[in-house]
């Protein structure tokens, strides 16, 4: 087998806004959606600044837990792609349409509790940092999630978003105080 | 940012295949002054490979406009410049190319200045050049933009700090382990030196990786230089024994 060396990553520098959002970007559902809800937060940094240069993507199954991807062979909810992505704005705001997500049944049997991968690049990221939203609706699968499950008890609830009035609420604090805890992909 | 013990350990559904230590940058590189507030400092914790990042996105032609490969023609007129052909393929770690895969791109103008609000040093903006490209890899995972060499740029870092001329890349490939945001550089850059988000990469020979070749046969005569970037996402731990005779 040929083994390749991987290409290393790099920030996407202070300028990421030229390149990277989309304008139906933070649509990971059609926007009328049976169930479509808005996610929302604010990304801070360790001063507990907002951070105003950041890109959140998100990738989740669908209410069904199906993927919208060739290695899902099942077929997902119409106007679902599972894909979000929003730039955050001056206040560090990030909002990302989609649908709550269904548990995911493993080919081993395993299932995990509704969850969202999130990615969030910046400035001053010279990689991408990844982190999950977990929701509080489903406290007994999310206290048996095999993911959730690795997460020191006393750090869980960072990965598990609050209800707002108008959707979810979900804060990402890069370090210090409350940090969301990230995943080694 | 990987903790040693969990290196090129497979996880319990094959994945992919986690990069030796100094392939990336860690996190915290107090050298790039940016990184100081912002890279977290809990260890990271180890997250297996299960459905959510065995799949990923799929983008398709919809996505593609018909100049966005062509940085030179988005634009009632040409850019100022030297005009460039930025090509390559995109593979995995196992040598396979990734087809049909989004590849976007952003840069600096010829003089190093960004068309955004927040890029304010002395250098004009070009009003036929926006800086940004994306197309698909075709079915060998060959990719290919027009564009102009993007300049140097001064910045804040340090004393008298220029970023090295480069192009931002984005890439997906097919799974959300394989997702990279990475920048192009250009060989022998006399900033690579200063430059500490070119060496935030501790392994030399991974930082290469991010150095395109300057590539001669792909040049056009009286038209337009020419430059190679291969760019390799993860490889999967779960195929690892590819039939090499479609490697070409």
């Amino acid at each position: 087998m040929t083994e390749l060396g991987s290409t290393p990553a790099q920030t996407v520098g202070p300028y990421l806004a030229i390149g990277l959002p989309w304008p139906d970007g933070p649509y990971a559902t059609v926007e009328d959606a049976e169930h479509a809800v808005w996610i929302r937060g604010i990304v801070y940094d360790g001063a507990g600044v907002p951070v105003p240069d950041a890109l959140v993507e998100t990738w989740q199954a669908d209410q069904y837990g199906r993927f919208a991807s060739p290695a899902d062979s099942n077929e997902v909810a119409t106007g679902f792609r599972g894909f979000g992505r929003c730039p955050t704005d001056l206040e560090g705001l990030y909002g990302i349409r989609t649908v709550r997500p269904g548990p995911v049944r493993e080919p081993d049997g395993v299932e995990q509790a509704p969850h969202i991968d999130v990615a969030v690049f910046a400035r001053g990221l010279l990689h991408q940092v990844v982190t999950r939203i977990y929701f509080p609706e489903n406290e007994r699968a999310n206290a048996a999630d095999p993911v959730l499950t690795r997460v020191p008890m006393e750090r869980r609830d960072t990965l598990i978003a609050r209800i707002g009035p108008d959707g979810y609420r979900f804060d990402v604090r890069l370090q210090g105080a409350g940090e969301t805890v990230f995943f080694d992909v | 940012m990987r903790s040693p013990r969990q290196r090129s350990e497979p996880t319990e559904h094959g994945g992919y295949r986690r990069d030796p230590e100094g392939t990336h940058p860690p996190l915290d590189s107090p050298s790039y002054r940016s990184t100081v507030l912002r890279h977290p400092k809990q260890p990271l914790i180890l997250l297996p490979h299960r459905m959510t990042e065995l799949t990923g996105p799929v983008f398709g032609e919809d996505r593609i406009g018909p100049v966005d490969h062509d940085l030179t023609r988005q634009h009632a007129a040409e850019p100022q410049g030297q005009r460039i052909i930025v090509h390559g393929r995109l593979l995995d770690g196992n040598g396979k190319p990734v087809p049909h895969s989004l590849v976007e791109i952003w840069q600096a103008n010829a003089g190093g200045r960004y068309r955004h609000t927040g890029d304010r040093w002395p250098s004009p903006l070009d009003p036929n050049f926006d800086g940004v490209g994306r197309t698909l890899t075709d079915a060998r995972g060959n990719y290919e933009f027009i564009t102009i060499k993007p300049g140097a740029y001064p910045w804040g870092n340090h004393d008298n700090a220029w970023r090295p001329a480069h192009i931002h890349f984005s890439l997906f490939g097919t799974a959300f382990p394989q997702r990279l945001v990475t920048q192009m550089y250009f060989p022998d850059d006399p900033l690579f030196a200063q430059d500490p988000i070119f060496n935030s990469v501790p392994d030399p020979a991974a930082r290469q990786r991010m150095v395109s070749e300057f590539d001669l046969a792909r040049t056009v005569d009286h038209w337009a230089l020419a430059f190679r970037f291969d760019i390799v996402l993860r490889g999967s731990a779960a195929t690892p024994f590819e039939d090499e005779e479609h490697e070409a």
